[in-house]
């Protein structure tokens, strides 16, 4: 259990895949313009990232390694993912269209995202059993919420701002998310010691 | 030493995997295959979409689908669309189409630099809503015009700006959506019929010896108008008149005997101006001919619409 929760916190907090291991910049910086498209994207995410580390996994220790051929993971787990995003997708449109309205847009940004794949390998090279996959899939989807929720309130309070001509759009952006992954930088070494390791 | 199962068994797999992925998808996407209504890809092409929400509904693609789903909903809902969108559905679903009523935003403020002065100097950040916050505005008047532009800023349709410290709509390029309407943070303009012309051009709920002091033309709540109003139309409710645009007749009876000529008239297409914002206390008695503000000299904008 303390385990669990720290992974949990890990994923989270010190090894913020966005903030920290720079992963899902992409969408970071896309969708972070308003709150409620950042959070429904966060939540798309965290809902990605728990299937696809659900269905790589047993891929990886079932099928990939058995045969000897672990590099094939990248290309294996590219495939898999993708065929699993449109496939929830499809499945979301049918059954439950008021989730699909507000997640629905965001699937097909998610199928080859680094941060998703990222998750999946970050696992499998972690040495993590499943559960503690599926727990550290869902942490690092929590991350991601939390750096999107963060950001898009930044973001909100610069574009209220007068500031330079040269700094407008992308290059404040830019400068806005350095700071703010320096400042997550800081809970390195932090969990460690609340745990007492 | 490089063997032939060496190659194989990587491809097998990938190419295995991919297979099932494809298979599934397949599968996936006849059994949980939505079906597409035509009718609201036709109803959707009638749509101008613009997005605006001025039907009530989240955009053009759900008011097709409402429509396409429930033939008894109105279909001309749509503001930009008016009545040509309004007729493309009517043809697609087969019902009448119903009239549809142009209507366009009027900002309800006529509190020019001239008219009325700042308060303060203010230098922050050019928002209406954020200045708002701040003392309740720059203005003598709490309750007019910014004229900082946030309607200019929500407006798709380039049909308001800010002339002279007032925002002016131009009632051409307007088609109601309302967009100012809800960003304004003063909450002056509103969305009027087109065919009715008389407006009273103020917001202030303020007392009349206020209204005085901050503005040269604000409504100071005499009721004058209200005794004039040979139909009822027009009220003053906390010290503000206000026009019922279903009982109004549009005959400027209340706008000539308006003493702060805050009542305005809009002219019909093709003609000239008739009473000015501007006040002329003299020419409070010296009044236009009622008759030149009914019946216009131009024959041609629809004489019969506002008779009964």
């Amino acid at each position: 259990m303390k385990e669990l929760l720290m992974i949990i916190m890990a994923a989270v907090l010190a090894n913020n895949y966005v903030l920290v291991r720079f992963l899902g910049i992409c969408p970071f910086l896309g969708v972070s313009k308003k709150l409620d498209s950042a959070v429904g994207m966060s939540f798309a995410v965290i809902f990605v990232m728990v299937l696809a580390t659900a269905a790589t996994w047993p891929i990886q220790h079932l099928l990939l390694d058995p045969n000897g051929i672990g590099y094939m993971q990248t290309t294996v787990f590219i495939l898999v993912i993708a065929a699993l995003v449109q496939l929830i997708e499809l499945f979301m449109k049918k059954s439950i269209p008021a989730l699909h309205k507000s997640l629905g847009i965001y699937l097909p940004l998610i199928t080859t995202n680094c941060a998703v794949l990222g998750v999946c390998t970050l696992n499998i090279d972690e040495g993590y059993g499943f559960i503690q996959s599926l727990v550290n899939a869902f942490g690092s989807g929590v991350g991601f919420l939390l750096a999107m929720f963060l950001f898009a309130g930044v973001r909100s309070k610069i574009e209220d701002n007068d500031y330079p001509e040269c700094f407008k759009g992308v290059a404040s952006t830019l400068v806005a998310a350095s700071i703010l992954s320096v400042s997550f930088m800081g809970f390195s070494g932090m969990i460690d010691s609340i745990f007492g390791m | 030493m490089l063997t032939a199962s060496a190659f194989m068994t990587p491809v097998v797999l990938t190419v295995v995997t991919g297979l099932i992925a494809a298979v599934l998808l397949t599968v996936a996407a006849k059994v949980f295959a939505v079906p597409v209504d035509e009718t609201q890809v036709k109803i959707r092409e009638c749509l101008p979409g613009a997005n605006c929400g001025a039907c009530g509904y989240v955009g053009c693609d759900d008011y097709a689908a409402a429509l396409a789903a429930d033939h008894s909903i109105a279909p001309n809902k749509c503001v930009p669309g008016g009545a040509g969108a309004a007729a493309g559905i009517a043809a697609v679903l087969g019902v009448e189409a119903g009239a549809t009523e142009e209507r366009v935003a009027k900002v309800m403020c006529s509190g020019t630099c001239d008219n009325t002065s700042p308060e303060m100097d203010y230098q922050g950040y050019k928002s209406c809503a954020a200045v708002k916050n701040f003392f309740g505005g720059p203005g003598t008047c709490k309750f007019g015009c910014i004229g900082l532009g946030d309607c200019v800023k929500a407006c798709k349709f380039d049909a308001i700006h800010v002339e002279d410290g007032v925002a002016k709509v131009d009632r051409d390029k307007c088609v109601a959506c309302g967009a100012c309407a809800n960003t304004c943070p003063q909450k002056i303009i509103d969305i009027l019929p087109k065919a009715s012309r008389v407006t009273v051009d103020c917001s202030s709920k303020d007392m009349g010896k206020f209204v005085t002091k901050a503005c040269k033309v604000g409504c100071i709540g005499c009721k004058m108008c209200e005794k004039t109003c040979k139909f009822d139309a027009i009220h003053v409710v906390d010290n503000l008149a206000k026009i019922d645009p279903e009982k109004c007749k549009n005959c400027g009876m209340c706008a000539k005997a308006c003493p702060r000529k805050i009542i305005t008239v809009v002219p019909r297409p093709g003609q000239k101006p008739i009473v000015k914002v501007a006040p002329k206390p003299a020419e409070g008695e010296t009044p236009v001919k009622p008759s030149e503000i009914t019946r216009p000299a131009a024959p041609a904008a629809e004489p019969e619409k506002k008779t009964e």
